[in-house]
């Protein structure tokens, strides 16, 4: 019995790739703002919504757009395979 | 004795220890014994798998001494603690389907059953074994010290009492109830750990009297808790970024969150679980530090850390909805403990017995040892977290990364390189532990990056190095790629 590549495996792997791709995006947006907007001296910060600025675009802003980025990734690009085995012999 | 706050938390323990009971029945009729002790049938659905996820990985230095800490460095903790999202997702999205079906592929039950399979190499089996029992032995012993502190500090009982009441209640429903009670008790510990940090957010922004109004106390007494550096200007970016590796992407080699994603049952139940985690995740990790941080302005001048939390939630809450947030970190605790306790039972009974001790083992065998591994191992834990020794709090403080140093590049090789063999697995494993052992003990912060960069970066290339030179005529295994 053996199986040739398996075709769920094509699809787990683009996942895998768009999972990392993901962490890119989080990673750059979570230091962009944190440190871009917060080296300067913190007594001259910019607020929003009582915040500081970086704060907000990093921690705040940026976890919430990561949501919704990990939402449309699995709206679109995510698809619905079976785990087992037997699906796959039929 | 604060009963008004007692009373949420006894009621808590009720709950906890009617799904234990109700798991049981579930563990006495299924027809695998293994499949449903150790992995709870693989029928976990999405929302019950995120909060696994979340509860597993939450431990109690998210809501004790992770606010503790934010206390004393300001919004720079909060930005540490949020490199934290993507252990939400990540790990899912990299090993997520393909890591189930291989593992339903060949029967796998342990993370170790899935390297034994794709290396094929008894060096492998006990290396692993032997970091997983060390380790998680000693976080177990860790979590369960804080518990008995945490009770200790709510009641007014004294430390081994408080010990001995919470170490009962998680043994009882773990060794009855197996996989499928951890899982089930981790939704419910899961739902308390998000409501209490959101309550708690709410009653801290209040006493504080607005958001605003913190914030100009804060910069009032020390301007650089506001800023991403720390209030000592300690955290330099280079230190916070190589915190990704640690408590983000390293994720993926935590045995205890391997074993997750091999227990879920479809791809649908995956998909949810996915974006339940990361918002579950998001909000704890971002509520827990923020809190410490307002608990500043809030309640200032508290001297030891690890009692930010409850203080906090006594000075802001009604007695009552302090009960239920207390909970949390309750639940946290005991969420980690039940995880890590199961694991290394079946790390044992699987791997080690069945392996090794008699591979002929009756399914009757199997139950028996079983259930007496989960109790020995859980009596042992307790003994030792009655007086804990030295060297197993240093040994806590390295699992995490102790483990992810042993297991990350393993797990995503073996997944995702056919050229990856044993030889390269040994190899990685062994500099990997090596080098963050001797790397701890000789000088932490090489480069001023965290511990664990360098173990798992050298190990990398050490596996691509050792896989590459090794690489003969050795067939594949069919069922991998």
């Amino acid at each position: 019995m053996i199986h040739v590549q398996d075709k769920r495996f094509k699809v787990a792997n683009k996942e895998a790739l768009i999972g990392v791709g993901l962490v890119v995006i989080n990673f750059a947006i979570w230091f962009g703002f944190a440190y871009g907007l917060g080296s300067g001296d913190p007594l001259e910060y910019r607020y929003v919504f009582g915040f500081p600025a970086w704060f907000f675009y990093s921690c705040m802003a940026g976890t919430v757009f990561m949501i919704v980025c990990i939402w449309l990734a699995m709206k679109l690009f995510f698809k619905d395979i079976s785990l087992e085995e037997e699906d796959e012999q039929k | 004795m604060h009963w008004q706050v007692i009373i949420p938390l006894l009621l808590f323990l009720v709950i906890i220890f009617g799904i234990g009971i109700w798991a049981n029945k579930q563990v006495r009729t299924s027809n695998s014994f293994m499949q449903e002790y150790f992995l709870g049938g693989r029928e976990m659905g999405g929302f019950i798998f995120a909060m696994t996820m979340m509860a597993t990985y939450g431990s109690a230095s998210s809501f004790i001494g992770g606010p503790g800490v934010a206390y004393n460095t300001g919004l720079g903790w909060v930005l540490l603690a949020m490199a934290q999202l993507p252990a939400g997702y990540f790990a899912l999205m990299v090993l997520g389907k393909k890591f189930a079906i291989v593992s339903r592929r060949i029967e796998a039950i342990t993370l170790i059953d899935f390297l034994k399979k794709r290396y094929d190499s008894n060096i492998i089996i006990i290396l692993s074994a032997l970091s997983i029992i060390v380790f998680l032995f000693a976080s177990m012993t860790a979590q369960w010290v804080g518990g008995a502190r945490l009770i200790e500090s709510l009641t007014g009982l004294n430390y081994t009492s408080a010990l001995l009441i919470f170490a009962a209640s998680v043994l009882v429903y773990v060794i009855i109830g197996g996989f499928r009670a951890v899982a089930l008790t981790d939704a419910v510990q899961g739902t308390i750990m998000i409501i209490g940090t959101v309550i708690l957010l709410i009653g801290t922004v209040i006493a504080g009297g607005g958001v605003e109004n913190i914030m100009q106390n804060l910069v009032a007494e020390n301007p650089k808790l506001v800023s991403p550096f720390g209030a000592e200007g300690n955290l330099t970016p280079l230190y916070v970024s190589t915190f990704w590796i640690l408590i983000g992407l390293g994720v993926i080699g935590l045995p205890q969150i391997a074993v997750r994603t091999m227990s879920y049952k479809d791809a649908k139940s995956l998909h949810r679980a996915i974006l339940i985690g990361t918002i579950g995740i998001g909000t704890i990790m971002f509520g827990m530090h923020l809190i410490g941080v307002f608990a500043r302005s809030v309640v200032p001048g508290i001297e030891i850390g690890d009692k930010v939390m409850p203080i906090v939630t006594l000075e802001v809450l009604p007695p009552l909805l302090a009960g239920i947030v207390l909970a949390a970190p309750m639940a946290a605790i005991m969420s980690t403990v039940n995880a890590l306790l199961i694991l290394v039972s079946s790390t044992v009974v699987k791997d080690i017995y069945l392996n090794f001790i008699n591979p002929k083992a009756t399914e009757q065998q199997i139950k028996k040892r079983s259930y007496w591994v989960t109790t020995t191992i859980g009596l042992a834990v307790v003994i030792f977290a009655l007086n804990p020794p030295e060297f197993l709090i240093w040994l806590n403080l390295f699992a995490f990364g102790g483990l992810e140093s042993a297991f990350l590049w393993s797990v995503v090789f073996g997944l995702y390189w056919k050229k990856a063999n044993k030889y390269g697995a040994i190899s990685s494993m062994i500099v990997g532990l090596t080098l963050y052992i001797a790397i701890d003990r000789l000088s932490p912060h090489v480069f001023g990056m965290h511990t664990v960069t360098l173990p798992i970066v050298v190990s990398f290339f050490t596996f691509i190095l050792v896989s590459l030179t090794t690489h003969k005529v050795k067939k594949l295994e069919e069922f991998h790629f």
